[in-house]
């Protein structure tokens, strides 16, 4: 057991990452694969700006254009986003609950892997004859006539992608039922493990229909099927209905933790308990319960009828009240507060108005005779991206500066960190706010280009500035990594000075086992309570004792490997001869691994008594 | 109470599929899996519901010209058994009784074998006798991969259930694998449920048009 802090070469370090099973780490991996991911979206999206900057530009061909915009709504919203937001859960949750670690450490490592792969193979479309190019929906009747193998790498990968966050979302569910600490009622859990818990949730029920989606579609590309075919009987519009099914419920995937994250964020900086905290518990899970039951707001031009229509549109429109009943407790967080104007907190106030904008066109957008006038325009395209970008990303802009310290035990530079939020914001409301008349004055979504003299040629350019202004200001938070990472000032358990829950209890970065007694928890913001009473950390639940950890496995890569090579053979199946055998030994390096992991017998390890007693100089409180 | 611990008929507990953390896990992950496997299994009973019949010609076999109830009553009825001797397996393992437990099990594995060879066969009839196959319409697509996706399924739990036989087959019964036979008879069950909504849907239904 030779895993604490001790110089290791570059291999030795790697060997780790490649094999951790340890949620700390996992979160790391998390948040360098989805920050790159994050930056190839960004750069599509710049490809994007730039095309559509000025009338009749021919700096990408139609093609494309069709291409990049595919990639960039997939990649930010599948690689990007929701890889970003499980570093987060990862990094934090278990901490939150007072765990040693989430409840499959295996699963765990297996789920990053699977989605890794997904996310390479998605991209290496890039070079293997063209990107996919029927928008990041993919409707049936535009992705079965799309030539070259761009849906394909599309379909396998998301599925494989896909695979593991399916897997995620199970074992968070279980680390939050089983593994709190002595003390952690539900009704005690900090919002942001609410917010993962229900999340998971979401993603349990949402990512099957998704699978089933992304069968059918390969089925009928590859194997001949006809399940979207109306020549033989078959119906595109199955497609739309599973892809919404769980395209819905995945935007409250995306936006419940970023709450989640502003909850902490406006508790902390405002001194202050959260206002009204079981209602926030019960307008998140209602939020999830309802976010079921609207998907086909997405399709109130497909002919559904009347009836339909106005089904799913009182039930759209339902769920802008548990949302307003969240806005309020963070207004009323921050009221009679003592705020500090932090990074995070900057981003959590900036994200109140930038959020309910997007709301507001969500309701407009929810009533179904409206929509046939807003579908398919840039109307639709500035909604989501004020709710995507005004809520989700501002939430892991706030998450990443909030929570750097204790990950990687250093703080982010605050001035750039400011500079980075000014340029940021200044940014989105150029690009995007702009996008709403672009839409209500007919400008299509999804278009390479316009003609120039029919009033759209200012609006573009002003949306184009304002995508600069956000590169920049990512650019920015790049250079602030790189100078803190090099400075790398150590801080102590709970740099911000006003942590509340457990994990600010704890050293940044927490030792590998965590909590080296489990904490005993006495209320709500478990950590505030202590302080509060002039203690300096939490009171142990338990006795020192030996602990139960996993051991390291390299086996989850080699799972979401084989799956990663039968996905080509079964690509290029039809047009090369090698193509089954490829299949063929993917899946047996895949159920070949899984067989080694089901008869290997692994019990994990002990650290001892003793060894934890000899670690006590490293400041390693309960 | 340590998993790898050596257990005697006097020591072993009410519930061995339930007494360490990693076990507790296992058992509640599963059924979480299991929810999402509802899901799945829901979603492709929609799609064959939407593409039942839909064939590109008037003089292909639809539904009520394709099903016989006696084949597909003993298909069930062979898988409801397979359901009943799990359980008597699972009751020998509660009991500390290892040898029974096997046997119970072998025999479940026999029972899904038959299962799965009637349904290749089934298969391959309707493929031969109707000219309804994968990628003969939308209907053949729907119910092959609804039907399809059930048997492999099948298939995958009795590779599951023989490697924990085997496996285990020297050193008997102790709270490391408890659990793992505990997860594999859930399966085992929610393919049976599974197979009765078929049952229902597709072929009870299917014979009244
Ligand atoms: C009060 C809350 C909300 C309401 C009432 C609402 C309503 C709608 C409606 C009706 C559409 C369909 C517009 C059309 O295509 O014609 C839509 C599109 C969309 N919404 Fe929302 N929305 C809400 C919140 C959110 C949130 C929180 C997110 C994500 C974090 C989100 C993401 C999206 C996306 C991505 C689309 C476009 C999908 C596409 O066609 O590519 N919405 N919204
Ligand atoms: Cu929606």
């Amino acid at each position: 057991m030779s895993t604490l802090a001790q110089k290791k070469g570059f291999g030795a370090v790697l060997w780790d990452y490649l094999t951790t099973v340890d949620h700390k780490k996992i979160a790391i991996l998390y948040l360098i694969a989805g920050g790159f991911f994050f930056l190839l979206g960004g750069l599509e999206a710049m490809f994007i700006r730039i095309q559509l900057a000025v009338p009749n530009n021919d700096f990408v061909s139609a093609g494309l254009y069709n291409e990049i915009l595919t990639m960039h709504g997939t990649t930010m919203i599948f690689l990007a986003a929701m890889p970003l937001i499980f570093a987060f859960m990862n990094a934090v949750m278990p901490l939150q609950i007072g765990a040693r670690d989430v409840a499959f450490p295996f699963l765990n490592s297996l789920g990053f892997w699977l989605f890794f792969f997904g996310g390479v193979f998605l991209n290496l479309s890039w070079f293997l004859g063209g990107a996919p190019d029927a928008g990041w929906t993919s409707y049936a009747s535009l992705s079965l006539a799309s030539e070259g193998h761009g849906i394909d790498f599309y379909a396998l990968g998301l599925q494989i992608s896909g695979a593991g966050t399916l897997i995620g979302g199970i074992n968070f569910l279980v680390t939050i039922i089983n593994m709190r600490a002595p003390g952690m009622t539900y009704m005690r859990m900090p919002m942001f493990t609410w917010a993962t818990f229900v999340t998971s949730a979401l993603i349990l029920f949402a990512f099957p229909a998704l699978t089933v989606g992304l069968f059918l579609l390969v089925f009928d590309r590859m194997f001949g099927s006809n399940f979207f075919d109306p020549a033989m009987g078959g119906n595109t519009i199955i497609w739309e209905h599973f892809f919404w099914i769980f395209g819905h419920p995945e935007v409250y995937i995306l936006i419940l933790p970023a709450f989640g994250i502003f909850s902490e964020i406006f508790a902390i900086f405002s001194r202050k308990r959260l206002f009204g905290y079981s209602s926030m518990v019960f307008a998140t899970v209602l939020i999830g319960f309802l976010g079921f039951m609207v998907w086909a707001h997405h399709m109130f031009t497909t002919g559904m009828g009347p009836i339909a229509n106005a089904i799913f549109a009182v039930a759209t429109m339902a769920i802008a009240v548990p949302t307003g009943i969240k806005i309020f407790n963070w207004l009323f967080t921050m009221w009679g507060g003592s705020i500090t104007f932090t990074t995070p907190m900057l981003w959590a106030i900036a994200f109140i108005p930038s959020f309910v904008a997007g709301g507001v066109t969500g309701v407009m957008l929810a009533s179904a005779a409206q929509d046939y006038q807003y579908h398919d325009t840039y109307f639709v395209v500035a909604h989501f991206h004020y709710v995507i970008v005004g809520g989700v990303v501002f939430a892991l802009f706030a998450g990443a500066h909030l929570y750097w310290p204790k990950m990687f035990g250093t703080m982010l530079n605050e001035f750039l960190g400011k500079i980075t939020f000014v340029l940021f914001f200044i940014g989105f409301h150029l690009t995007f706010f702009i996008q709403h008349f672009l839409g209500l004055w007919g400008m299509p979504r999804r278009i390479f280009t316009f003609l120039p003299g029919q009033g759209l040629d200012t609006a573009n350019m002003v949306s184009t500035v304002g995508a600069f202004f956000m590169a920049i200001a990512v650019i920015i938070l790049l250079i602030n990594i790189v100078i803190t990472s090099v400075k790398n000032e150590k801080v102590g358990n709970d740099p911000w000075g006003d942590g509340r829950t457990l994990e600010w209890a704890i050293p940044s970065p927490p030792p590998f086992y965590n909590f080296k007694q489990l904490p005993l928890v006495r209320g709500l913001d478990a950590y505030w309570l202590e302080k509060m009473e002039g203690k300096k950390g939490m009171s142990p639940a338990e006795p020192l004792g030996d602990i139960h950890m996993p051991n390291n496995s390299f086996i989850p890569f080699v799972i979401s490997l084989g799956l990663f090579i039968a996905a080509f053979g079964a690509m290029y199946r039809a047009e090369h001869s090698w193509g089954i055998p490829v299949l063929i030994f993917g899946m047996l390096i895949t159920l070949g691994s899984m067989f080694v992991r089901s008869v290997k017998d692994d019990h994990g390890y002990h650290i001892h008594k003793e060894d934890l007693e000899d670690s006590n100089d490293k400041g390693v409180k309960a | 109470m340590a998993a790898e611990q050596k257990m005697t008929y006097e020591t072993w507990p009410a519930s061995p599929e339930k007494q360490t953390l990693e076990a507790k896990n296992k058992f509640l992950g599963f059924w979480f899996f299991l929810g999402g496997e509802t899901v799945l299994f829901a979603s492709l009973f929609a799609t064959y519901l939407a593409l039942k019949d839909k064939v590109p010609s008037s003089d292909m076999a639809l539904a009520k010209d394709l099903f016989e109830i006696p084949l597909a009553f003993i298909m069930t009825m062979l898988l409801l058994t397979s359901s009943l001797t799990s359980v008597y397996a699972m009751y020998h393992m509660k009991n500390f009784n290892f040898k029974k437990m096997q046997l119970w099990l072998g025999i479940t594995v026999l029972l899904g074998l038959g299962f799965l060879g009637l349904e290749i066969y089934e298969f391959n009839h309707y493929v031969h006798e109707f000219h309804h196959s994968f990628t003969s319409s939308a209907f053949g697509s729907a119910f092959y991969t609804l039907v399809g996706f059930h048997g492999a399924h099948v298939a995958f739990g009795l590779l599951w259930i023989t490697t924990l036989m085997i496996r285990n087959s020297k050193r008997g019964l102790s709270l490391y694998n408890a659990p793992k036979f505990y997860v594999a008879s859930l399966y085992w069950h929610f393919i049976d449920v599974v197979w009765v909504f078929i049952f229902t849907v597709v072929y009870l239904m299917g014979m009244v048009g």
